[in-house]
């Protein structure tokens, strides 16, 4: 592994002022399940390692009166075995536990889980100098782009490769970005940003700013979820395609309705117009073949991944019918 | 990974925050302990940094003390500094299980886990698992169900399976193949992995 110096700051002050002041590149090492492999391999050129578990206060799942807040530190396996998070938000559970391996969960926590990079081989592979580590060329554009992004992709297509991001944005979920002058709060849907604001990052966070916890708001009266994930294979994998979908529903009928994909675009992807299709009608298969046309048509698909259409139709559908039973 | 020979960082703090650094703090105690580390100033004062650790942990209800690297993993520390040998190196990058130790109880993937964050925790490789010469029920139920093929995932699955069977003691199959998920057999052994899970499980029971 390549060689890299240590830091451990005890309080978020620390962390900040480390991060904003710092004059070399450091990475934030959460459980490092992702950072490591980056580090290993050179993809990550990080010459100081800045570790998250010695900041107090950054770990943990508290019930508060407007629901739950999660703390970046929390551990997968921690939110996958919360009694709130499997009585208030089964879609969630559902994600954290369709996430990696029980290893894995053992160690990976949510902001790394949000905050992971994308697998784009090219992006993985430490010869390849693309557009994301500051080429010129999108090698997955002309080249094998299989597992990459129909939707948004704008010079760059990679796909979020993140369980827990769609399931927390179809729940409504904020961010809390911690800086060296106080705390910012997004929508996590506003936390990920499209490569062409800066394809070299897949968030907002500017240097000196960390991601310090979720806020997911208490159910609603009639509240219901579903998270679906596609994968190539029946073990462990990420998703092909993914499907987040939560709302309220009456008579048969979503009131309310989010619905936000992985594995399709370089963010994690709203399908607003499938929303449209789907809300105050009678959820029937031909409603949800509709609302995936719907939002098909903003779909542009490269040589190797028009399949990932007809997922966007499967995994919609198991979502929205198991959110509506 | 192969494992080079520490050189020293070109990296790292700038060398002139590391003489600022060890500037006040330093002056005057030439007896400081060497590896007890630098500190990076900031405005919010100085944050610990480290190139090197002494640690602290327990192996195989052992305690250990030894100094690790920044950039080692724990299955670096057990293999090559405390020579347990057990958990294996395969693919190096958290993907098949080979190197699975548990942690405070846990299965993790001990080549993805910076050995200097094992400070204080309690290890246990699958040296740890018999009892002596008494084996482990776990192990046992592997070798009568002939749940291994060359045997190199063995190590792996034996603790993964140990820590499942005291959280979950009376699994249906398909717990089994979800808690086992993150452990591969390049044998395909599994089969007869599945039902070794399945009679370790009852002899633990007492079944
Ligand atoms: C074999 C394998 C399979 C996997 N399968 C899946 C899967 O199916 N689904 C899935 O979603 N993920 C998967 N992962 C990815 C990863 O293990 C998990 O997403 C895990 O939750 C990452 O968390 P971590 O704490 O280990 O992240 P780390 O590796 O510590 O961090 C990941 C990245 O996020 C940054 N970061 C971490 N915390 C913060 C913060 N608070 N603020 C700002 N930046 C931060 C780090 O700098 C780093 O770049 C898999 C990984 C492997 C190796
Ligand atoms: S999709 Fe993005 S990360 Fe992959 S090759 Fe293209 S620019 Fe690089
Ligand atoms: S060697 Fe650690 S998971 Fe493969
Ligand atoms: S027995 Fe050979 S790899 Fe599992």
């Amino acid at each position: 592994m390549r060689e890299f110096k240590i830091a451990e700051p005890r309080t978020m002050d620390e962390l900040a002022a480390l991060l904003a002041e710092s004059e070399e590149p450091v990475a934030m090492m959460a459980g490092g399940t992702d950072l490591i492999d980056e580090l290993k391999s050179g993809v990550a050129t990080a010459g100081l390692v800045v570790d998250l578990r010695t900041v107090a206060g950054l770990a943990g799942i508290t019930p508060e009166k407007d629901g739950l807040r999660v703390g970046v530190m929390t551990r997968v396996v921690e939110l996958a075995e919360d009694a709130v998070v499997a009585r208030d938000y089964p879609s969630l559970k559902e994600a954290a536990l369709s996430l990696a391996t029980p290893q894995l969960r053992n160690v990976g926590t949510v902001g790394g889980n949000l905050c992971q990079r994308p697998r784009c081989w090219y992006y993985r592979d430490p010869q390849v100098v693309c557009r994301k580590k500051g080429g010129f060329n999108c090698f997955a554009f002309q080249g094998r782009n299989k597992y990459h992004a129909i939707f948004g992709g704008s010079g760059c297509f990679i796909v979020c490769p993140s369980d827990l991001a769609p399931a927390l944005i179809s729940l409504g979920a904020k961010a809390t970005i911690g800086t060296a002058k106080g705390d910012k709060v997004v929508a996590l849907e506003q936390f990920y940003a499209p490569p062409e604001v800066d394809v070299t990052r897949e968030n907002v966070l500017a240097k000196g700013q960390f991601l310090k916890d979720v806020r997911v708001p208490a159910p609603k009266a009639g509240q219901r979820a579903a998270y679906v994930k596609l994968k190539e294979r029946g073990t462990w994998d990420f998703a092909l395609v993914s499907a987040a979908v939560a709302g309220v529903v009456n008579d048969g009928a979503f009131a309310e309705i989010a619905v936000v994909m992985g594995g399709v675009a370089p963010t994690p992807w709203r399908l607003r117009k499938a929303e449209d299709a789907l809300r105050g009608k009678p959820v029937s298969e031909a409603l949800v073949r509709q609302a995936a046309e719907a939002a098909l048509k903003d779909a542009s698909p490269m040589r190797e991944n028009g399949f990932k259409a007809d997922l966007v139709f499967a995994a919609l559908k198991e979502a929205v019918m198991a959110a509506a039973a | 990974m192969e494992k080079k020979p520490a050189k020293k960082s070109p990296g790292g703090v700038s060398r002139r925050d590391f003489i600022k650094g060890m500037g006040t703090g330093a002056l005057g105690t030439a007896v400081l302990p060497p590896l007890l580390g630098q500190t990076i100033p900031t405005k919010k004062g100085r944050v610990p940094v480290y190139d090197k650790k002494t640690i602290a942990l327990t192996v195989n209800g052992q305690k250990v003390g030894l100094a690790v690297e920044a950039n080692e993993t724990l299955l670096d520390v057990l293999r090559d500094k405390l020579d347990l040998t057990g958990a294996k190196r395969v693919c190096d990058r958290g993907e098949c299980g080979g190197c699975t130790v548990l942690l405070d109880g846990a299965p993790v993937y001990a080549c993805m886990y910076l050995a200097i964050r094992a400070d204080g925790k309690a290890v246990k490789t699958v040296e740890g698992l018999a009892a002596g010469d008494k084996l482990h029920p776990v192990q046992e139920a592997f070798i009568e169900k002939d749940g291994y093929q060359c045997g190199f995932c063995t190590p792996g699955f034996l603790m993964t399976t140990s820590a499942f069977l005291e959280k979950n003691p009376a699994p249906s199959l398909d717990e089994i193949k979800q808690a086992l998920s993150g452990n591969l057999c390049r044998c395909g052994n599994y089969a007869k992995i599945y039902g070794a899970v399945d009679a370790a499980a009852k002899k633990l029971r007492g079944a």
